[in-house]
């Protein structure tokens, strides 16, 4: 099955690889990744979807917990949540060809955000499946499709607040107020 | 931690100092009093500041060595050990000593030297990412480039070791931050309690579940591992065992943690355990692992383990729950203090029936066993492990290698005591033991302390006699020398039509050798020379060498070939299979 874990892991240098690395040594492929900066400073947030068993999971979570610098993850992949995905796609298209990728663009909600002589560029939102309903029509389409990029899966569970990092820090924050330090971590 | 006036002085915060001295100053404040290591090029000021600090070093002659020796200080006296190495190939090394660390889960500190932060990534001389390479075989690793963050870093990296699943941790310090300086404040720099892992509980609920299949159970085993003497829990397992009048058996790391003479002890369970052992496994309605990890040398084929049975999971560490085997209730924890929780919910129960049915699968075993046959004139290693157990009265420390030897020493030395075994159970190092048992001398100088290593493992690590030699340190060393790579002979012999392909071996003279290094020693090709032998180099003023010309084609029995499940087992020819 697809697990999507989140984990907010140390803002340092080689921290991805560790997070990267554990996946690696189960043999399991990622199948995207995404990193940012997260509601607290210090902490990056990781969106890690990857296929493995149903029973992986547990050992996945436990695994990345034993990490350091990991200091909270949530597997979400069954729970009501929040999903989007940002792509870029650049299109071949003359002067000639345009209004027909316009029209896709349209109907998909997407949106054009460069236009050259010889190519456009679509900036498109949505769940995985609506991305890729555009790619398959504009790959049918007279428009060559020339790039593609995608972000991976950015996903939130819904509702209030759902995110343990609070809770994981509180103890963190009783101490000091202002520093958000979890161990000494690595300075690479 | 040394109260002399030495250790004082060295630790007087806050003071500026070099990186070089707050690495010494930041050890002797975490206790440590004895560090095994070489020197070189990027660790240079470290070692050029040890003089001012109450620490003894040990030179070693290869950099595993140094890491083994941090592992065998740690085995033996349930300290942090601590080994040091320079940059590049000195730091390479180290890496086959720390990954037998992290899978047997010890406590060490590796500190190596790198380049300095300028040149960093710059494939600079003797540079090597020793962060990057040990990654996956430390628990933690932490690169420094500045001076100030040296003392934080140490600390927060005897902090990691030491913490709930024990493991190795590497500080790599860039020599100009050992140059550099910067004000010291041992207590500034203490790091964070420890998070607990999240996924850490026990509770209240599982207990009790934990409990009632205890109450329930007709036909118990524990299965005692390594983790008991992590965790010092020794007499909660004990109380359990005799309480429920449940059986004992041990993993190769969990000997000496429940005592062998006790009679609720089994013995040694997986691949090479005693038949009755695995049968008992197998016939079980109810397992309780405590601190062990169903590693595959003790389950054989997962898909036919103990059917039979229920199975509650006492375990440290998270990840290891339900990665094997499933299992009914985990309660995940401390060992000591979980059983701590869980035995006042249980009452005493008989375990008769249970105990006899066992005595019964056990039938004749040991009337057949190789140490109770007449003296043919051959040397068996049975003999030798039985005799150096009966003259030593099994209060030595013994530290083996890998092979068969190995497993000999665990069917026939006989261990009372947590911390008496020494053993690279998870990795399975050749040449682990004699330099694990210079560490373990430095720990417990105090002790007998026996090496027991192959004719092959020996001379993977046999330049660190030369490190004896130089401490002067008591160890006796047996070597069991039956001309082949034992083990991996046997294997071939039960497994690819005996075609004994690169195992036979010539080594040099054993005596010789030792001889070369100024150490003690003697052949022994007969039964009847042992018990001479063995006390001849228990009294001799310094460490002797044993050479046993063993049986060259023995096998360890019984043996269960992998995919077989745990009652499938391969026995000893001669003997009648009273097992099944």
């Amino acid at each position: 099955m697809l697990h999507t874990f989140v984990a907010y892991v140390e803002d340092l240098p080689g921290v991805l690889t560790r997070v990267a690395s554990l996946f690696r040594r189960l043999n399991i492929n990622i199948k995207s990744l995404t990193v940012g900066s997260s509601e607290r400073d210090g902490l990056s947030r990781m969106t890690v979807v990857a296929e493995a068993s149903a029973e992986a999971g547990h050992r996945i979570q436990a695994s990345l917990y034993k990490l350091e610098n990991v200091v909270n993850v949530d597997d979400i992949a069954q729970a009501p949540s929040v999903t989007r995905e940002l792509a870029l796609i650049k299109v071949a298209a003359t002067p000639r060809t345009r209004s027909q990728v316009f029209e896709l663009v349209e109907v998909f909600r997407a949106r054009i955000v460069d236009l050259a002589p010889e190519s456009l560029t679509i900036e498109m939102t949505g769940v995985e499946s609506k991305i890729e309903g555009l790619i398959q029509v504009l790959n049918e389409g007279e428009g060559r499709v020339l790039e593609i990029c995608r972000s991976g899966k950015l996903t939130m569970r819904r509702g209030h607040h759902t995110s343990g990092v609070l809770k994981a820090m509180s103890i963190a924050a009783d101490e000091d107020a202002e520093v958000v330090e979890i161990g000494l971590g690595e300075q690479e | 931690m040394g109260t002399d006036a030495n250790t004082q002085a060295s630790i007087q915060p806050p003071a500026r100092l070099t990186g070089a001295e707050i690495v010494w100053a930041t050890l002797v404040g975490e206790g440590v009093t004895d560090v095994f290591g070489y020197p070189g090029g990027a660790i240079l000021p470290v070692y050029d500041a040890l003089r001012k600090f109450p620490i003894h070093h040990t030179l070693v002659r290869h950099e595993q060595g140094a890491a083994h020796m941090a592992d065998g200080y740690s085995r033996a006296s349930g300290k942090v050990g601590v080994c040091i190495a320079t940059s590049g190939p000195g730091a390479t090394n180290l890496v086959t000593g720390i990954a037998t660390a992290m899978l047997d889960s010890i406590p060490i500190v590796c500190i190596t030297g790198n380049v300095s932060s300028k040149v960093l990534g710059s494939d600079a001389f003797q540079e090597v990412d020793i962060t990057g390479i040990t990654l996956p075989v430390t628990k933690h690793n932490i690169l420094v480039n500045r001076t100030e963050d040296i003392a934080p870093a140490l600390r927060c990296a005897f902090q990691i070791a030491k913490s709930a699943r024990p493991g190795p941790v590497l500080v790599d310090i860039t020599k100009d931050a050992q140059q550099g300086t910067a004000i010291f404040d041992f207590e500034a720099a203490k790091p964070r309690p420890h998070r607990i892992h999240p996924m850490r509980s026990v509770e209240a609920y599982g207990l009790e579940q934990a409990a009632e299949l205890i109450r329930n159970a007709k036909r118990p085993v524990i299965l005692a591992g390594h983790g008991i003497i992590e965790s010092g829990a020794e007499e909660q397992v004990r109380t359990l065992a005799e309480r429920t009048q449940t059986p004992v058996a041990l993993t190769l790391l969990g000997l000496g943690a429940f005592p062998a003479s006790h009679p609720l002890n089994l013995g040694m369970m997986g691949m090479h355990g005693e038949s009755w052992v695995n049968h008992a496994i197998q016939d079980a309605d109810l397992l309780i692992a405590c601190g062990m990890r169903f590693d595959d040398r003790v389950t054989g084929a997962v898909s036919t383990y103990a059917t039979k049975a229920k199975k509650i999971h006492i375990e440290v560490d998270p990840a290891e729950v339900n990665k094997i085997i499933k299992v009914d209730v985990a309660l995940i924890g401390d060992l000591r203090e979980v059983l701590e929780s869980l035995l006042p919910q249980i009452g005493s129960r008989d375990g008769s029936a249970w105990l006899q049915t066992i005595d019964g699968i056990k039938g004749a075993s040991a009337v057949r066993d190789i140490k109770n046959l007449p003296d043919s004139g051959h040397l068996y290693a049975a003999h030798v492990m039985h005799d150096i157990w009966r003259i030593t009265g099994g209060n030595a420390i013994i530290v083996s290698d890998v092979g068969q030897h190995q497993m000999w020493e665990a069917q026939y030395y006989h261990h009372e005591t947590p911390r008496s075994l020494i053993t690279s159970g998870g990795l399975g190092t050749m040449g682990f033991s004699l330099p694990a048992a210079i560490g373990a001398k430095t720990a417990c100088p105090e002790k007998e302390v026996w090496v027991i290593a192959g004719d092959g493992g020996f001379q993977m690590t046999a330049c660190e006699l030369a490190t004896i030699a130089q401490e002067g340190i008591k160890i006796n060393i047996a070597i069991i020398n039956n001309g082949y790579l034992g083990m991996v002979r046997q294997w071939q012999e039960f497994f690819y039509e005996r075609n004994y392909e690169a195992t036979p071996m010539i080594s040099p003279d054993f005596v010789k050798l030792a001889d070369a290094h100024s150490i003690a020693g003697l052949t022994v090709r007969t039964r009847g020379e042992v018990e001479e032998a063995v006390n001849t180099a228990r009294s001799a003023p310094g460490a002797f060498l044993l050479n046993f010309k063993v049986e060259k084609e023995d096998a360890v029995y019984p043996m269960i070939a992998v995919g077989s499940a745990l009652h499938e087992m391969i026995r000893r020819p001669e003997a009648v299979d009273s097992g099944k």
